[in-house]
């Protein structure tokens, strides 16, 4: 077990960062809750998750709704304790808040393997949402969501339940105790029936005399069910708002040029034939170019298209200048050796295993593309958008505008598609000049496609390179070594934090894996920044997952072994080996298949235990996949469609990037502009999938990017497994046709 | 002033006639359930029918749809009333974010409206147009195969 004093050297950015703000505060204060930033012009609010007026209950979610039905999820957290139907309540984003913050997003930089349940990782995990309290950001990604809401929002459900029934008690001379709840009502023995609406105002100002326990699981009616969607009716009907769909009283439509070289500046602009089309009022700059004004967001483009722009030469290499930065990162200083047992360098000795694997940038491609709207007016500023990070926004319209923070408000609305792309704060920076501009007129600013695709913050390309030792039939040693610019320093760095210490995000997929090698060692370096890197869907895992387990797999062939078998061989852990053993019986591993071969991926990504088989056939020379499987361990399933979508939803995202994903630069400009050079997926390339969720995992954990990582090796090593051609680089579509 | 029908109502929009219908239908008539997505006919957010055909209507100019029957998602059904694709959309959730399911619906409605019992392979085939960044196709296809037996049942 680590010492504290190891903890504290081996602690990886936010984790450094976050003990700090932890101390500096000090832990009196945690207990101190910010205060409930909900202000209804009608009824009242129990907490700053619940609203109640003659209207029904609101439920506040703070997390972004990007897809993966967290809306629904969080909402039941609320309504199981409150004893409400889903469907009868409405459920909101709610303001940007720091009392929305997120405990849950730091226990990931906890310098501790996830499969370490003693009980020194498990306190420094739970000192983790310390940390994420004073920091005060309201973010969703990590898959963290309903591990920081999972007992906060139950609690907040069972209180509200609490201060109703003791109101309607007290209006009665009933004991609480003799009183129930359902659908929305307190109910008296006899049957008299106080709605929560009649109760919320005196509700509210009660104080509890104790804090209520959540409902045990056994008492679950909505938890632990796949429940309609809150979202779903609207998101099928067209009438879901997304940003891009707000329409106001005088509201203007914009869109922005920027340099495509991302980061560099403007020389000069001519904006005649701009102002010349038709529709065109006003053309702005804005940090890195210009925006374009007008009275449609067709005549916005146009103009766009119109104008001349003279660029500042961008700041980073082209792709080959890219690839030899990371090679010379390798033969620099280490960023990261967090994992280190045994005496690596003196098994390495004789014959030995070496690969080296490449990843290329990646871009996001959200279906919506970047969208936001803001006003300027009366000394306050609203910003309308769909973002992974609104307590951010609050601090970036702020200083664009001088405005106090209190007279900022941020409304969330839903977003066609994240990734890790909506915690930017580009779009929003954006907006709020261009609204402090045209102060009194709202203005909606929508990016092309062109725009969104060559102005991403990108997957970092990076390198793997491993060596190994096989000793009878079993990997003596391992030594992996992995390279890429920093995500964290990047994000961090666009809110203007400094963030000493190694970047674990570099190493994650690597580092953190379960296997047991007797000599084990991981090393991460850190390349220069280069082209803006953000996160995308699983972080580090997208590449270095596809790192190790295509050398599991390669090592396994060496050795004579079959590829599932010899994972088995050096796990164990055992909800590790379950998701294997599960996905193997679910794909009928070991079965004769004539033409066709499985490949297998295995990774623990954000504590969960995630394994993938894909299936695969080569048809007039090009490979289709004709089957895909998958298991995942949540240690706890809130609700079973729902983490079926995500999984199967994470392996396909992770699929289009491994087949055809790759953002390429050159001149100082992404060469990739739209979706025919950049092309996810299509329906006729899915093959059939079946997804399994098992909770024999001690914590609860989320389901956003788990599914992510495995597939690229799954398919990777089917592959191989059918043709012999061992596939070391990403996208595939490089060295082989798909069907 | 352009006159077309859309979604069973007559209009007269004043709009440059070179605007590309999905514009028209976004930001003159405020039907924001279609999406634009790419612009150039890559994605399929924009599917509409025209004339009962599904169409992206990012590359439909205006003028070329003046006298035409449009149907958008608003058009095939609501939130209260849902159209039996809507209903089975429901069905199987397919949703996740959302954003490219009004072209993924309309799609389908063109598919049915053409073979109102589609092979996978028919499925697939009509389908290949429209992009889902979220993944949803394992559902689409199982919700076009119900909304199929369900109309089929009417």
């Amino acid at each position: 077990m680590a010492s504290l004093r190891k903890i504290a050297r081996r602690s990886f950015l936010f984790g450094s960062l976050a003990l700090a703000g932890g101390v500096a505060f000090g832990w009196w204060k945690y207990k101190t809750p910010y205060p409930n930033p909900l202000r209804p012009e009608t009824g009242a609010t129990l907490n700053a998750y619940v609203m109640i007026d003659e209207g029904g209950v609101t439920l506040v979610a703070p997390r972004a709704e990007m897809g993966q039905g967290i809306h629904t999820t969080l909402a039941a957290l609320v309504a199981e304790e409150m004893d409400l139907e889903l469907a009868a309540v409405k459920v909101i984003h709610g303001p940007a808040s720091a009392a929305y913050f997120n405990a849950g997003a730091l226990e990931e930089g906890a310098p501790f393997l996830p499969i370490d349940e003693s009980w020194l990782a498990s306190t420094v995990r739970d000192a983790m949402h310390v940390p994420g309290k004073f920091l005060g950001l309201q973010i969703t990604g990590g898959s963290s969501s309903v591990i920081d809401a999972f007992d906060k929002m139950r609690l907040a459900g069972a209180a509200a339940r609490a201060a109703l029934v003791q109101a309607a008690s007290g209006r009665l001379g009933v004991a609480a105790a003799e009183l129930k709840t359902e659908s929305g009502a307190v109910i008296a023995p006899d049957g008299t029936r106080l709605t929560y609406a009649d109760l919320a105002v005196e509700a509210a100002g009660l104080a509890l005399d104790q804090a209520p326990l959540p409902k045990p699981r056994e008492a679950w009616r909505i938890l632990g069910k796949s429940q309609p969607r809150v979202d779903m009716v609207a998101k099928v009907t067209g009438t879901a708002q997304f940003t891009a769909d707000l329409r106001l009283p005088g509201m203007v439509f914009a869109t922005a040029r920027t340099n495509p070289g991302l980061g560099a500046g403007v020389k000069s602009f001519d904006d005649k034939a701009a102002l010349a089309v038709p529709g065109v009022s006003h053309v702005v700059p804005i940090p890195g170019g210009l925006a374009v004004v007008a009275s449609s967001t067709w005549a916005a483009f146009k103009g766009a298209e119109a104008l001349v722009v003279d660029w500042e030469p961008a700041p980073y290499p082209d792709s080959a200048g890219v690839t030899e930065a990371l090679k010379a990162a390798f033969d620099g200083e280490a960023d990261s050796r967090n994992r280190d047992e045994g005496d690596v360098e003196a098994a390495l000795t004789g014959e030995l295993f070496e690969a080296e694997y490449s990843a290329p940038y990646l871009a996001h491609a959200t279906m919506e593309p970047m969208t936001a709207a803001a006003l300027v007016k009366d000394g306050a500023l609203t910003v309308w958008s769909g973002n992974q990070l609104p307590t951010q926004i609050l601090a970036v319209g702020a200083q664009i505008t001088g405005l106090p923070q209190e007279a900022i408000e941020v409304e969330t609305l839903l977003m066609g598609g994240g990734f890790g792309r909506r915690a930017e704060m580009d779009i929003v920076t954006q907006v709020v000049t261009l609204a402090k501009a045209l102060e009194g007129r709202p203005v909606l600013l929508t990016w092309t496609r062109e725009e969104d695709m060559t102005h991403d913050m990108y997957r970092p390309a990076a390198l793997g390179r491993v060596r190994a030792k096989l000793e009878a039939g079993r990997v003596l040693a391992f030594d992996a070594g992995t390279v890429s610019s920093s995500v964290v320093a990047g994000f961090a760095g666009r809110m203007g934090y400094s963030v000493p210490g190694p970047d674990a995000t570099i190493v994650q997929g690597l580092a953190d894996q379960p296997y047991v090698f007797a000599n084990h060692r991981v090393t991460g370096y850190r390349a220069p920044d280069m082209l803006p890197v953000g996160n995308w869907r699983s972080v580090g895992n997208s590449q270095n997952v596809f790192f190790g387990e295509t050398a599991m797999d390669e090592l396994a062939a060496l050795a004579g072994s079959d590829p599932l078998s010899f994972r088995l061989d050096h796990l164990d852990h055992a909800p590790s080996r379950l998701v294997l053993e599960t996905v193997a019986e679910m794909a009928d591993w070991g079965a004769p298949r004539p033409g066709r071969a499985l490949g297998v991926g295995f990774c623990i990504a954000f504590g969960v235990p995630s394994a993938q088989v894909i299936e695969v056939e080569m048809v007039e020379g090009r490979v289709r996949m004709t089957g895909a499987w998958a298991a995942v361990d949540v240690g706890l399933a809130l609700d079973p469609s729902i983490l079926e979508a995500q999984v199967t939803g994470a392996m396909i995202y992770g699929l289009s990037a491994a087949i055809r994903g790759e953002i390429t630069v050159k001149g100082g400009a992404v060469e990739q502009a739209t979706f025919w050079d950049y092309e996810p997926l299509r329906m006729p390339q899915i093959p059939p999938m079946q997804v399994r969720v098992l909770e024999t995992m001690p914590r609860i954990r989320g389901i956003g990017e788990p599914g992510t990582p495995p597939a690229a090796p799954a398919l990777g090593n089917a592959i191989f497994a059918l043709t012999g051609q061992r596939l070391r680089e990403m996208p595939f579509g490089r060295t082989f046709d798909f069907a | 002033m352009i006159a077309l029908t859309v979604n069973g109502s007559p209009q007269e929009v004043d709009l440059p006639g070179d605007m590309p219908l999905l514009w028209a239908l976004r930001e003159g008539l405020n039907l924001t359930g279609t999406k634009f997505g790419c612009g150039i006919a890559s994605c399929g957010a924009c599917t509409v029918l025209v004339d009962g055909v599904a169409e992206k209507s990012c590359q439909v100019a205006l003028s070329d749809a003046a006298g035409k029957s449009i149907t958008t998602i608003e058009g095939l059904g609501a939130p209260g009333a849902l159209h039996a694709l809507q209903a089975a959309w429901v069905k199987a959730q397919v949703a996740q974010c959302g954003y490219c399911q009004s072209g993924q619906i309309m799609r389908a409605a063109g598919l049915l409206a053409e073979t109102p019992d589609p092979s996978d392979a028919e499925i697939d085939a009509a389908m290949e147009s429209n992009l889902c960044r979220c993944g949803t196709y394992p559902r689409i296809r199982a919700a076009i195969k119900d909304a199929a037996q369900q109309m089929k049942g009417l």
